[in-house]
This record gives C-alpha cells, sequence and structure tokens, in this order.
C-alpha cells in the first residue's frame, strides 16, 4: 500500500479538473490540491459557448462553474499558467516560466485543443475557431462588428450549433463538410439527413462532399476556396473541424499519448508497455480508456464524461486498489434550431438504425442503433423522456449478452 | 438522511439525473421534473451521481 498522498496537482481547470479538484476535497483528501489552468479566467462551462453565450442570452459569470463559497475550499487556483513538461521520475511539472510544481499525485485533465489544418491557418482577420471564452468573446464581436456573410467550415456540433445561433442572429450562413452530411460520424446518416434539412429549413446553406482548401484575403479574409473549385464570399469564417487532445506536455515523460492519455478501466494513466504509471490519473476529453460495456478503447469529448469520469479518476488516485472502473455510457446533447438532440452510447459503432418511437419528419423521434444484433445507442430529438430509458436497455443488453457466456471483450471498430 | 432540493429556474429537462437516479428524478410527459425531496440513504450515491451529472447545476443535496 502507498503511502497517503499530500500535494496533488491537476492539471487542466476546465469541466475535468474542476470536478476531479472537488471530487478529491469530497472524498476526504486533506493534503495540498493545486489546480493549473492554461486559460486566463476562472473556470467556466463550454456547452454555451457555441449556443446560448454566443447568441447573447447568458453572461460570463452565468457560465461559471464553480461557485465563489466552493472557491475557497482549500484549493488553490493557477489560472493563465502554461505546463510545458513533467518529470515523472522528480515528480514535478515544469511551467513555461521555469518554475517547477511539485506533486506526488498528479490528475490530468488537460483537455483538448481545437485543431486547425494548414491552409485554413493563416492569420487573417475574420477567421476564428470557438473552444475557449476568449475564441466566443472574439467572434462574437466579430459578428456585432462585421455582421455579413458567415461560413463555417466542419458540421460536428459545435458547426451545426454555430450555424444555428449565427441564423438566429439573422446572418448569412454556409457550412463547409467534406463528408456527405452533418454529424455523420456521431448520428450516422439518417439522423445526420434530417439535421441538414432541419438547418437547411432555417436558411443555412450547405457544400457537402468538399474541402475547404484555401482562405482568401489580403488583411481580412473574404472568401474560402473549395476543392470543387469554387469559392464561397466570406466577411467572417469558422473553422470547426474538431479538436487534438492537449498532451504535448507529456511528450517524452513515459506516458503513452497516442490518441489521448491511454489509461485502464479506472483511469490509471499507462506507460507504453500498458503499465499503470504510479500516482497518475487522467480524465475528460484527453483521456482514452476500455469502455467496460462497449469493449476497446473509446476517448469520449463529451461533457458528462468529463464530469463523471473526473468522479472516477479522484477516487482511483487517492486508492488503487478499491479503484471502480468508468462504466458511465457516452451521452450528448445539442441545441440546434430550438430542438434538443441527445444521444447515449456509441451511435459511430451502429450498423442498423432503426426509429423506435415518433418520425423523423416531426422532428421527434428515438432512434436506436445496432451492431450485431445489440443495441449500442439511441439518439432522440425532442424525446428526453423516453431518450433516458435507452441507457438501462444498453446496459441491460450487454448483461445478458455476458450472462449468457458470449465473449465480453469484443472489439467492433 | 439526504434531502435533495433542485432549483427549477435551472433545470433544462435534459434528463441525466433520471438516468443516473430513476427512483428519485422522473420527467413527465411534458419534460417537467418531478423528484423525491427526501429520498431513502439507498439512494444516496445515485443522488450524488445525478448531481455531478447535470448540466446545468440545479441539483443540490443536504445530508
Amino acid at each position: 500500500m502507498a503511502a497517503p498522498l499530500r500535494r496533488v496537482v491537476v492539471v487542466g481547470a476546465s469541466l475535468a479538473g474542476t470536478r476531479a479538484a472537488e471530487a478529491l476535497r469530497a472524498e476526504g483528501f486533506d493534503g495540498d490540491l493545486v489546480v493549473i489552468g492554461a486559460e486566463p479566467h476562472r473556470p467556466y462551462d463550454r456547452p454555451p459557448l457555441s449556443k446560448a453565450f454566443l447568441g447573447g442570452a447568458v453572461t460570463e459569470d452565468e457560465i461559471r462553474l464553480t461557485d465563489p463559497a466552493a472557491a475557497s475550499a482549500g484549493i488553490e487556483w493557477r489560472p493563465g499558467t502554461q505546463v510545458t513538461g513533467v518529470d515523472l521520475a522528480a515528480r514535478a511539472l515544469k511551467l513555461a516560466s521555469g518554475q517547477p510544481v511539485a506533486f506526488d499525485g498528479l490528475v490530468i485533465a488537460s483537455g483538448a485543443a481545437a485543431w486547425v489544418p494548414s491552409g485554413l491557418d493563416t492569420g487573417l482577420a475574420g477567421v476564428h475557431v470557438l473552444r475557449t471564452l476568449d475564441d466566443a468573446r472574439a467572434l462574437r464581436a466579430d459578428l456585432s462588428a462585421a455582421p455579413g456573410r458567415v461560413v463555417v467550415i466542419g458540421a460536428g456540433f459545435i458547426g451545426c450549433e454555430l450555424a444555428s445561433t449565427v441564423r438566429a442572429a439573422g446572418l448569412a450562413v454556409t457550412v463547409v463538410e467534406p463528408g456527405e452530411r452533418p454529424l455523420q460520424r456521431v448520428v450516422g446518416p439518417l439522423v445526420g439527413d434530417r439535421v441538414q434539412r432541419m438547418l437547411a429549413d432555417h436558411g443555412v446553406h450547405w457544400k457537402l462532399g468538399v474541402t475547404a482548401t484555401r482562405l482568401r484575403g489580403e488583411r481580412r479574409v473574404t472568401g474560402v476556396e473549395l476543392s470543387d473549385g469554387t469559392t464561397v464570399p466570406a466577411d467572417v469564417v469558422v473553422v470547426a473541424v474538431g479538436v487534438r487532445p492537449a498532451t504535448q506536455w507529456l511528450a517524452g515523460s513515459g506516458v503513452d499519448v497516442r490518441d489521448g492519455v491511454r489509461c485502464d478501466d479506472t483511469l490509471r494513466a499507462l506507460d507504453a508497455a500498458g503499465r499503470p504509471v504510479p500516482g497518475v490519473v487522467a480524465a475528460g476529453d484527453v483521456a482514452r480508456w476500455p469502455h467496460p460495456v462497449f469493449g476497446g478503447d473509446v476517448r469520449v469529448e463529451h461533457w458528462t464524461n468529463a464530469a463523471m469520469g473526473a468522479a472516477v479518476a479522484a477516487r482511483t488516485l487517492l486508492d488503487p486498489e478499491a479503484a471502480a472502473p468508468h462504466d458511465t455510457l457516452p451521452s450528448f446533447w445539442s441545441d440546434q434550431c430550438g430542438v434538443r438532440i441527445q444521444g447515449v452510447g456509441l451511435p459511430a459503432r451502429g450498423t442498423e438504425v432503426e426509429i423506435a418511437e415518433g418520425s423523423l419528419e416531426d422532428l421527434k423521434f428515438l432512434a436506436r442503433y445496432y451492431h450485431a444484433g445489440r443495441q449500442v445507442a439511441a439518439v432522440a430529438m425532442n424525446m428526453t423522456k423516453q431518450l433516458v430509458r435507452e441507457g438501462r436497455r444498453i446496459v441491460d443488453g450487454r448483461i445478458a449478452v455476458e450472462l449468457a457466456g458470449l465473449p465480453n471483450r469484443t472489439t467492433t471498430k | 438522511m439526504i434531502r435533495v432540493d433542485v432549483d427549477l429556474d435551472l433545470c433544462a429537462s435534459h434528463g441525466q439525473c433520471e438516468f443516473a437516479a430513476p427512483e428519485v428524478f422522473t420527467l413527465d410527459d411534458n419534460a417537467d421534473l418531478a423528484f423525491v425531496a427526501e429520498p431513502g440513504d439507498d439512494q444516496a450515491a445515485a443522488v450524488r451521481a445525478a448531481v455531478r451529472v447535470c448540466p446545468t447545476r440545479a441539483i443540490r443535496v443536504v445530508e
């Protein structure tokens, strides 16, 4: 049994980092607790950035993640601090300032950063990403100062939510997406096609099956060149093609960082040989782990995964021998055009989809996703009550398979 | 014993609490939330999970 931890440092001060720190205190950890955040702000909630915050319906104060009361719970917050490396043998972080920060327990919650493909990384004014509060402030200011034609590159959740918010503000918006439809990877073709039509009905223009190859403009962007040879005029461009796990600071540390921090099912970080790194756990967008319900490693960029995984990681760090697996089902929500889209499970693993209740046309339905006859996910529009029960079906289906003595570690993808 | 308090002005009917603690939280057909204010101690862990997973942080527990 390892000695009790005396000093835990959390790298990352967004949802996973904040929740991990709070969970450590809730679980009785009374040593030094430091939370280091790269951004200069107090912790805030990201989901509203592309929706209510961008649209002006909520303020910065309303998206804070911590109560002022909780801020005094013996947690040392260090915002605006860049971690550049870690020496696991010496148990110390390196900061951009050169100052070392000692720890005996480490929570990796550094999240992910917006990714901009080379060619779109131009430095032109009017070109944005949307990941941080500063990104959202800049985009909001630009949309007010230069209300004109908006081009969104990428039709994932952020791209679709942005398109919906921008249309609600009365601006012209075109979405460029190399796939055949929006949200293809997260909800599949049937629901993705319905999202495309819903947004089109609200006036969103689509450029599907083409790639944005180059941005035009001298100092400020004027247009987006596409792989089909056409150019879409633009006053504001948002690059929303996805994120990459923020693991540069872990390079060379011994932690396995191929597609995020590789973890065991209790969120202990692993080295390249698959052995747990003592006293190091990970949670949130940055963590990849073998999901007990689905088998195979998953890395989940959803809010609920950060909220729940942080608590698992905190318990694992304090008592690895009593650690429980992180078995929360992936789940997400997205609000677009006044419609709530929700999902549970891994729709991307589904090979068959059925509409179990309601209808696509009415934008009120429950869709079930199956792989090899077993339900792996459900997605709903405006059917929260029905969707809530689907998580239980997915877990029960899995248990039934295990009780029947079938292989319980199949990797489907 | 635990006491559950929900700020219904904050609640946005995501339904995450019902999945975490179905014995305590229920959305009705209009997606309005009903909840058991004083659930048994056997529900404490499920309620704490519901607190964590509420996207609008509308749920509080008094122990």
